[in-house]
């Protein structure tokens, strides 16, 4: 498997990234890099083994239905880059 | 259902996605509170806002109520499935990515019978159910250059229920939200109020020429916040596609919305523009494994679903099958009729549930909840009647002075003197006295023109006020005439 400078532009924008036009060629050789160490993986024969989610045999630790958090506006807003009456305030943006 | 066109007869092919929020106390993934309408932020945890360090523990109410869920829709329940992660960028979703699940959903294969307006039912196929956390709502119309993002709605639990393409037409589509909304209210796991934002619904529809069996691209319509509105949208989308394909045009699978206003779909984004979500298991969540005996324990729970209702009020309550219907859609109403009809004749309570209460509900603009006629009261209105104390016509009088007052109508007619007279003596009195005044109808009627016994049976019911029993008064006339 090998990326190109079109995936990489792809990925880059999907992840919210800015990537400068000249380093496009560089970041798509580093990609490849990375990729084919990890393509060793596929020298493994999992033929008939089921996909393994989860490293450890640990239940899933669940919670009671209780409220325990709430009306904390202003520690949530603390880091808010602007916040106006209680919102969080972001460019707009319709889709 | 057959659209015709220019070119030939072409038929609708439609499924659906219904995402469904859970009833809860809390999140599904943290412990603020779910409820609506609070102020901006006040039902936030710094898991929900995706704080650094923080991680998502699973509200095993969110899982019980998909169980019920998953029971209702008669599906399968997987005992092992997997929470994945969806990524995508939006000012709504603080992680970056949905929590979800993707390959391993907890709920597989299920069924949903709906019934459609010729009496007939049909079943619909479910594909599969899964949970996963609701993203913050965000208002645009508060500012032209600024979105305010309000994040008390993420991380609420949602389920979305995705059907098979079994929809031929949009009366289907209507008639399964409302069956679907139905059973959700029964099992009491999402309230399914859809202006409210907690049931949502994208359709995705295809046409084809009659006889095709391949599909054709389909457009996804997001959002749709009414059944109304859904069946607009389905419509009026497969009028458009057939017009785009019988104009010699090629139609490519696309993202539309619904304009309620002009009742058509917009555009939104061609299919190339599609998110690439680049799913993978959630690593901070083990996969989430049920055993037989808890699921077994779910089912123990469950309440008496509407077609089961259905199904019981027609064979032991003499319901016909759309008295049925009518009754077991709503929860409230069923559980109100089943109260009334205790005792006494199932079928009449229907007639007067579906006539006179429903019309005075409307009227006053009332729920079931907050009638002034109690479920008892109506049953014993019924009972009146069945034991000739009192007149159909009568008891039209008591049901109003009821519905104004609250009353016992046992106790209405007593105080009001409204009670039948089945005293033979009496009406033959009142008899005699109507033949007397009007012997020239007497002799009429002797010459030919019986249709006047009508007449006579009227005038003696309104001499004894309402008050006389029908059937003597026929009896009487008969002999006397």
């Amino acid at each position: 498997m090998a990326i190109d400078t079109q995936t990489v532009i792809k990925i880059a924008s999907l992840s919210r990234l800015k990537i400068d036009e000249d380093k496009v060629e560089a970041t798509k050789d580093e990609f490849n890099k990375i990729i084919n160490w990890v393509e060793q993986l596929s020298e493994v024969d999992t033929d008939g083994v089921e996909p393994m989610f989860a490293v450890n045999d640990t239940q899933l630790a669940c919670r009671e239905d209780i409220v325990v958090e709430g009306n904390q506006a202003d520690k949530i807003l603390k880091n808010a880059p602007i916040a106006e009456y209680d919102y969080f305030v972001v460019p707009k943006v319709v889709e | 259902m057959i659209l015709e066109g220019k070119t030939g007869n072409w038929e609708i092919v439609c499924g659906l996605e219904i995402h469904c929020q859970i009833i809860s106390k809390s999140k599904i993934f943290s412990s603020a509170s779910t409820n609506f309408g609070c102020d901006a932020n006040q039902n936030v945890s710094f898991v929900d806002v995706a704080m650094p360090g923080m991680l998502p523990t699973l509200n095993m109410e969110c899982v019980n109520q998909a169980v019920k869920t998953g029971l209702g829709l008669r599906a399968q329940i997987n005992k092992y499935s997997v929470f994945s992660r969806k990524n995508y960028f939006y000012a709504d979703l603080p992680q970056g990515y949905q929590i979800t699940q993707f390959e391993y959903p907890i709920v597989g294969e299920g069924i949903v019978s709906i019934d459609l307006e010729d009496g007939s039912t049909k079943d619909i196929r479910i594909e599969r159910m899964h949970i996963e956390q609701d993203t913050g709502k965000s208002l645009h119309d508060m500012s032209p250059t600024k979105s305010f993002i309000d994040f008390n709605r993420a991380g609420v639990g949602l389920m979305e229920i995705v059907t098979r393409p079994d929809f031929s037409s949009s009366e289907e589509a209507g008639a399964f939200l409302k069956k679907l909304r139905s059973i959700l209210r029964y099992l009491g796991t999402c309230d399914g109020n859809m202006d409210e934002g907690s049931m949502r619904c994208d359709a995705s529809v295809s046409v084809r020429k009659v006889g095709e069996t391949g599909f054709r691209p389909r457009a996804e319509i997001k959002n749709v916040n009414s059944v109304k509105f859904v069946m607009q949208a389905i419509d009026a989308e497969a009028k458009r596609q057939i017009e785009v394909y019988e104009n010699g045009e090629e139609f490519e699978q696309e993202t539309r919305q619904f304009d309620p206003v002009s009742g058509q779909t917009k555009f939104m984004r061609k299919k190339e523009f599609a998110h690439d979500y680049r799913y993978f298991p959630e690593p901070d969540l083990p996969p989430l494994v049920l055993s037989d005996e808890y699921i077994e324990e779910i089912k123990n729970q469950l309440p008496e679903l509407p077609d089961a209702k259905k199904a019981r009020f027609i064979e032991t309550m003499g319901l016909t099958k759309y008295d049925a219907m009518v009754i077991c859609e709503n929860k409230e109403t069923a559980e109100f009729f089943e109260k009334a009809a205790n005792g006494h004749d199932g079928k009449k309570v229907a007639n007067w549930l579906m006539g006179d209460f429903f019309a005075m509900l409307n009227r006053k603009n009332l729920t079931i909840d907050n009638s002034p006629v109690s479920a008892e009261n109506l049953g014993k209105l019924v009972d009146l009647i069945e034991k000739n104390i009192i007149s159909g016509k009568i008891a039209k009088d008591v049901f109003e002075i009821m519905s104004e007052t609250g009353e016992d109508p046992e106790k209405i007619v007593e105080e009001k003197g409204l009670k039948q007279v089945t005293d033979t003596s009496a009406i033959e009195a009142i008899v005699d006295m109507v033949i007397a005044n009007n012997l020239d109808n007497v002799t009429a009627f002797r010459n030919g023109k019986t249709n006047l016994k009508g007449w006579f049976v009227g005038q003696v019911i309104k001499e004894s006020k309402g008050k006389a029993n029908p059937q003597i008064v026929n009896e009487l006339l008969d002999k006397k005439l």
